[in-house]
């Protein structure tokens, strides 16, 4: 561990710390879903949950795996996190700073950065039993489709039916509305479970950030909620292998339900 | 109308496209007898382009019921059905173009790989025909070359730089930056290009000659003419006439009219080391056309404004207006290109030659009663 140099007093008094060898896989993540300037950051056994929310209408979360030792904490700070090498994430309790060691090529970094009370993350209630529609689908074909989508239109209509035209997304922007249908049965459909047929549209403003995080991952889960909420998860696979979630909860504009 | 295209030639339609939108912010379509007509034209009218698609360009060409179908649209709406141009031809593998006339919508569907379908409605007004008149037959000079060869000598010259000059004796091309009469000589760059008529596939000079015409729209052409890999013929006769680009195979035709600076002077008779000084003060594209009987002499002063409200106006302060959004050539300078008659039927002839002869407008929509829109 690069890191070494600390001491084990030191080391000691944080209630986290959290390492990783290469921090850019979190800067990438984190990137992802900075489209705000605060985040929660929510640490637990099984590793590091940030939270990033917008106008009470979008939230993302992205959960990273790493190194993580200390006890359960959450606190709030800036989402822009400074890129090296190597990092070591540490957090001395409630009023201190997040204190990030960062380490390249022998020269160590130290930031202080502060931290603020979190409030509490929307509960979009979101829960797999209320799921009506969910797709599975190889990320290259969404980002083609998110990259060519008219930013005219205010809104994107997601249309998920179980027959045609099975998962469609739709814009209707000054020249006129486009559609992009994806059958069930396209090679890039990895799973295919639509119980009733639902047309949603969200604002496309809310739902732009995620392209981040969708250019960041190789598969993307879409579900709806009886309500019409939207829930997107990214899987996005670093370079060693380590697989990282990104998710976006996004309620919708107006629900038209055929 | 439905119309299907396959293969490599959705990437060729898409460049068509895109090339068209180096000219102007409309794209006019109009199936016509022999294919289907894809054109354009500057704000000053100063510049039109056509590609004309033939039948066989499509696996599948079924014109309109109604002959007299036309309509046009903002071009960057058709552009943006075709984004992600470089990944087309592997992503795209047909596009169909259908007519949708109950809801005035022109519907694009490209059918991807993996089963993606993309469709576009696109709405579209109706509009006259545009054409403008030329007759490449006619031209005393005519150069064929590589589209490499002009890719190569362009590449030369500023993307800036607005005119250029293209000069031709018996034997040799010369290829220079325009520089205004004003502007300060010392200050300013000059690039020249010679090339050997050993360079040119076609080299037939009939007179010495010069003429200066927009490099931007030139540019638009050779996009095009440099991804098919066809060459590029040139078509001029004097100064103030035009100078048409073209690109053919034997399933598409391309043209580019573009218009050219007038000289009065006679020493553009010869071919030129120095500048020369361009009167700007009298432009005349001199055009004859039999196709409007009638029509006496062409004016020498920039046409008078038309009475419609459509931006295509042609009073020279809403031009110079309307320069400052258009990226064409400064309007001042190049006049209006002719355009053919409104409508074929001979009949209506006799009105349009009254008014088309200061206008030299073919779409003026307000004039026509009896298109529906």
């Amino acid at each position: 561990m690069p890191l070494s140099t600390q001491s084990q007093a030191d080391i000691d008094q944080y209630i986290l710390i959290a390492s990783l060898d290469n921090a850019r896989n979190l800067s990438n993540i984190l990137k992802a879903i900075s489209f705000r300037d605060h985040a929660i950051f929510n640490a637990t056994q099984n590793g590091l949950k940030v939270t990033v929310e917008d106008s009470k209408c979008l939230q993302a979360n992205a959960f990273i795996q790493v190194g993580v030792g200390g006890q359960l904490t959450s606190f709030k700070t800036q989402s822009q996190v400074c890129v090296c090498t190597a990092l070591r994430m540490c957090y001395n309790g409630y009023g201190y700073p997040l204190t990030l060691f960062l380490e390249e090529g022998g020269v160590v970094t130290v930031c202080k950065i502060n931290t603020q009370e979190p409030e509490e993350p929307i509960d979009f209630d979101f829960c797999s039993t209320n799921v009506t529609n969910k797709v599975i689908l190889q990320s290259d074909s969404l980002k083609e489709a998110f990259s060519e989508l008219d930013m005219t239109s205010e809104v994107l209509q997601i249309t998920m039916s179980p027959s045609h035209p099975y998962f469609r997304l739709s814009t209707f922007g000054n020249s006129g509305n486009a559609h992009y249908d994806y059958p069930k049965d396209s090679d890039m459909m990895e799973l295919f479970q639509c119980t009733k047929i639902q047309t949603n549209r969200y604002k496309m403003s809310l739902l732009k950030p995620s392209t981040k995080a969708l250019a960041l991952s190789c598969k993307v889960s879409v579900r709806t909620d009886s309500r019409g909420f939207l829930s997107l998860q990214y899987l996005v696979r670093n370079d060693d292998g380590q697989i990282c979630f990104v998710e976006y909860y996004c309620c919708p504009d107006e629900v038209e339900e055929e | 109308m439905d119309c299907v295209a396959t293969g490599g030639n959705v990437k060729v339609l898409a460049k068509a496209i895109h090339s068209l939108s180096r000219i102007g912010e409309e794209l006019y379509l109009e199936p016509v007898e022999d294919g289907l007509a894809l054109r354009s034209v500057n704000s000053s009218r100063s510049a039109f382009a056509c590609f004309l698609l033939s039948p066989l360009f499509f696996q599948r060409y079924q014109a309109p019921s109604d002959q007299s179908f036309r309509c046009k649209m903002p071009i960057k709406s058709v552009q943006a059905v075709f984004k992600s141009l470089a990944s087309l031809d592997r992503s795209v593998e047909k596009c169909r173009i259908q007519l949708n006339s109950e809801k005035s919508r022109l519907t694009i569907t490209l059918h991807c790989k993996h089963g993606l379908l993309k469709t576009h409605n696109l709405s579209y007004q109706d509009c006259e025909s545009l054409q403008a008149v030329f007759d490449k037959g006619s031209c005393a000079n005519v150069l064929q070359a590589q589209p490499r060869l002009m890719v190569d000598t362009v590449l030369h010259f500023p993307p800036s730089l607005e005119e250029v000059n293209l000069s031709v004796s018996s034997d040799r091309v010369w290829l220079r930056n325009h520089v205004e009469d004003d502007a300060d000589s010392s200050r300013a760059m000059l690039t020249e290009l010679c090339l050997s008529s050993e360079e040119f596939d076609h080299f037939a000079v009939g007179s010495q000659t010069s003429v200066t015409f927009c490099l931007k729209e030139l540019r638009g052409l050779l996009v095009f003419a440099e991804s098919s890999g066809l060459p590029v013929s040139m078509y001029f006769d004097e100064p103030g006439g035009p100078v048409i680009l073209s690109v053919t195979d034997s399933v598409l035709e391309a043209n580019f009219v573009l218009a050219t600076l007038s000289e009065d002077s006679p020493d553009s008779e010869q071919p030129p080391d120095d500048f020369m000084s361009d009167n700007m003060d009298s432009f005349l594209i001199a055009m004859e056309t039999s196709e409007l009987p009638g029509l006496s002499h062409v004016p020498t002063s920039p046409p008078r404004p038309t009475n419609n409200n459509r931006k295509h106006s042609f009073s020279e302060e809403e031009e110079e207006e309307e320069e400052a959004l258009a990226e064409g050539p400064p309007n001042k300078k190049f006049c209006s290109l002719f355009f053919g008659s409104v409508l074929p039927t001979p009949s209506q002839l006799p009105n349009q030659t009254m008014q088309s002869q200061e206008m030299l407008a073919s779409d003026s929509e307000d004039e026509n009663q009896t298109e529906t829109s």
